[in-house]
């Protein structure tokens, strides 16, 4: 709950723009009490140029939420109306150098804030589109609400399926009893009243991996592990990543991650669910590393 | 079974689940003082139940139940009892032979002790199977080399919480007293939970009306001072304390909660630095609320701010 960058704790003990702005002229109030989040962002408009003049926010909520709206109100001002609205709840997170996977929540509600504030000087009606659940899955930070419509939606039956079609559960696995309990529910209420419904499929005790008949040769084993990256690559360049081969040393598989993945804070997941699957897939326990661990030759 | 709905999820968790491979669970609501009805409980006394869990002191509001009572009327029944006396044991006086109490679990941390090691009493001739297996350890009722030296920490720190219970019950009451009325003398829209006055001595559960607890906590962890929160940001689910709202604890006033635990190694001048840190923190975190205007919280604040989504 306290691995907050050094950024987000800045502008929580020293929020920037806070409290009532009297000259707003649109105002965005969004957020839940029962989530124990609440933000009201007020923006100057400049109507001729429709530049944001200054904007000033007021937050109940946690130490992230408040950092969130700070850095909201800095990011904007000085943005013309149509500029603000590309700002994404990602730009708000990289602004503070990251937040934690349960508190990204808090930039989404401060991208919504932004959205609601520009409709409301505007004159539009804005309704929020987005419905949170229980966070589940920590590593890539989905909730329950999302796994539900994915489960439903595509007739989802195992925890495979689910972390295929949403990533939930694919990287330290300790959400999978989580998952299960939804596949349980969603597929009692498809098996409808009356019916008897079949016992999730559980395929998250993963079994031991089994020897190859025969020893693999570099040239297969190096066609296997191509086969792996492959397999994760539609996943990772979902999020605008990637990943290829490096280098093969004796057990430690050397892979360099592009895009969105370098540098990314769930870098240790995605690498350890990449492992995994090496091992199943190899049968001998193998190391993936970033291409920056490579020895240097000499 | 029957439980509470106030336990701590190490108790409430495991019911859920036993809910799901069949078993009935009966949870006994509380009022607003965090106070079970009696009367609701010896009405779901009977032959079909198996064991009764109730906590001896919550950890939260630090509320004491009647669980020796609560015992007796289960024992009439042929009925097992537990309870959670993690947060009482150590603060208030626990003769365990004269009751009808059949197991107890405790934590050492909770006395001084060092983490990761407990105890679960079970009266002799209590039928029990053990949780672990593989080990002809404690007579096989817990497979597992022993941690000695834990063990032993637990040990001393009994005596020495057993030595220091008057203390407990005078001194360190009179500083949670003391702290507490700083707090409420100081500052408006905040009060106290649980049942004030049948309660731990250490123990002391304010509510801060229209603020966040992790915040508060953050700012508290920068002053040096450590507490804890029922909000929900700090227990990492999307909902308040579960205590809080089985009390019916307002929304805008469960996310605020705060638990000032005591212990008899507080000194006086540390009370007075939280009583003097408190209130500039709740007035700057006021400041940012939405529900707070300069001249105190917002006329109607469920009208004054309503958010587009709820």
């Amino acid at each position: 709950m306290w691995e907050y960058s050094d950024k987000v704790r800045e502008h929580f003990f020293n929020p920037r723009n806070s409290g009532p702005l009297e000259e707003a002229n649109g105002i965005g109030d969004v957020g839940s009490i029962q989530c124990g989040d609440a933000l009201r962002l007020m923006l100057k408009v400049e109507p001729e140029t429709e530049v944001i003049l200054d904007a000033h926010f007021q937050t109940f909520g946690c130490g992230s939420a408040i950092a969130s709206s700070s850095a909201l109100t800095e990011m904007v001002k000085g943005m013309t109306l149509d500029q603000a609205l590309e700002v994404s709840n990602q730009n708000i997170a990289d602004y503070l150098d990251g937040l934690p996977p349960e508190k990204m929540h808090c930039s989404v509600m401060g991208r919504e804030a932004l959205q609601a504030a520009i409709a409301n000087y505007r004159g539009e009606e804005w309704s929020d589109d987005h419905e949170e659940g229980a966070l589940i899955c920590k590593c890539f930070a989905i909730d329950a609400v999302m796994i539900e419509d994915v489960v439903k939606a595509n007739n989802l039956n195992t925890v495979e399926e689910v972390t295929f079609y949403t990533k939930a559960g694919g990287g330290c696995a300790a959400c999978h009893e989580g998952i299960e309990e939804i596949l349980a529910k969603v597929m009692a209420e498809r098996a409808g009243p009356g019916e008897v419904s079949p016992p999730p499929a559980c395929p998250a005790t993963p079994e031991a991996p089994k020897p190859p008949a025969k020893k693999l040769s570099i040239v297969e084993k190096i066609a296997k592990i191509q086969e792996v990256l492959e397999s994760v690559r539609p996943m990772l360049q979902r999020d605008h990543g990637d990943v290829e081969l490096a280098d093969v040393q004796g057990k430690k598989i050397y892979v360099h991650l592009k895009g969105a993945c370098s540098g990314c804070m769930m870098e240790a997941a995605t690498l350890g669910g990449i492992q995994q699957k090496m091992i199943e897939v190899l049968g001998e326990l193998v190391q993936v590393l970033p291409s920056s661990h490579m020895p240097v030759e000499a | 079974m029957i439980t509470t709905n106030v336990e701590h999820p190490a108790i409430l968790t495991l019911c859920e689940w036993l809910e799901k491979e069949g078993y009935v669970v009966h949870k006994l609501k509380v009022d607003k003082k965090g106070r079970i009805d009696m009367d609701e409980y010896k009405s779901l006394l009977n032959d079909r139940v198996a064991v009764v869990s109730a906590m001896w002191a919550n950890n939260e509001t630090g509320t004491i139940f009647p669980v020796v009572e609560m015992a007796e009327l289960a024992a009439a029944k042929g009925i097992m009892f537990h309870t959670d006396a993690v947060q009482a044991v150590g603060k208030i006086p626990i003769d365990l032979k004269n009751t009808k109490i059949d197991m107890l679990s405790l934590s050492g941390h909770k006395l001084h002790a060092p983490k990761g090691i407990g105890v679960l009493y079970l009266r002799r001739g209590c039928r029990f199977r053990p949780l672990l297996r593989g080990g002809h350890q404690e007579r096989g009722r817990r497979a597992g080399t022993e941690n000695s030296a834990s063990i032993v920490a637990l040990g001393m720190a009994c005596e020495l919480a057993q030595q220091k219970m008057d203390v407990e019950n005078t001194e360190v009451r009179r500083l949670r007293d003391k702290l507490e009325k700083g707090i409420l003398g100081q500052i408006t829209h905040c009060f106290p939970t649980g049942d004030v006055s049948n309660r731990l001595p250490n123990t002391s559960n304010i509510a801060f009306e229209y603020i966040e607890g992790e915040a508060i906590l953050l700012l508290l962890n920068k002053m040096g001072i450590a507490a804890s929160s029922g909000s929900a940001c700090t227990s990492g689910s999307l909902e308040p304390s579960h205590v809080m709202r089985a009390m019916g604890i307002p929304y805008t006033a469960a996310h605020g909660t705060i638990r000032f635990s005591l212990s008899v190694y507080n000194t006086e001048e540390e009370i007075d630095r939280v009583i003097e840190a408190v209130p500039p923190i709740v007035a700057q975190l006021r400041k940012l609320s939405p529900y707070w205007t300069d001249k105190g919280p917002a006329a109607n604040p469920e009208a004054a701010f309503a958010p587009t989504y709820a």
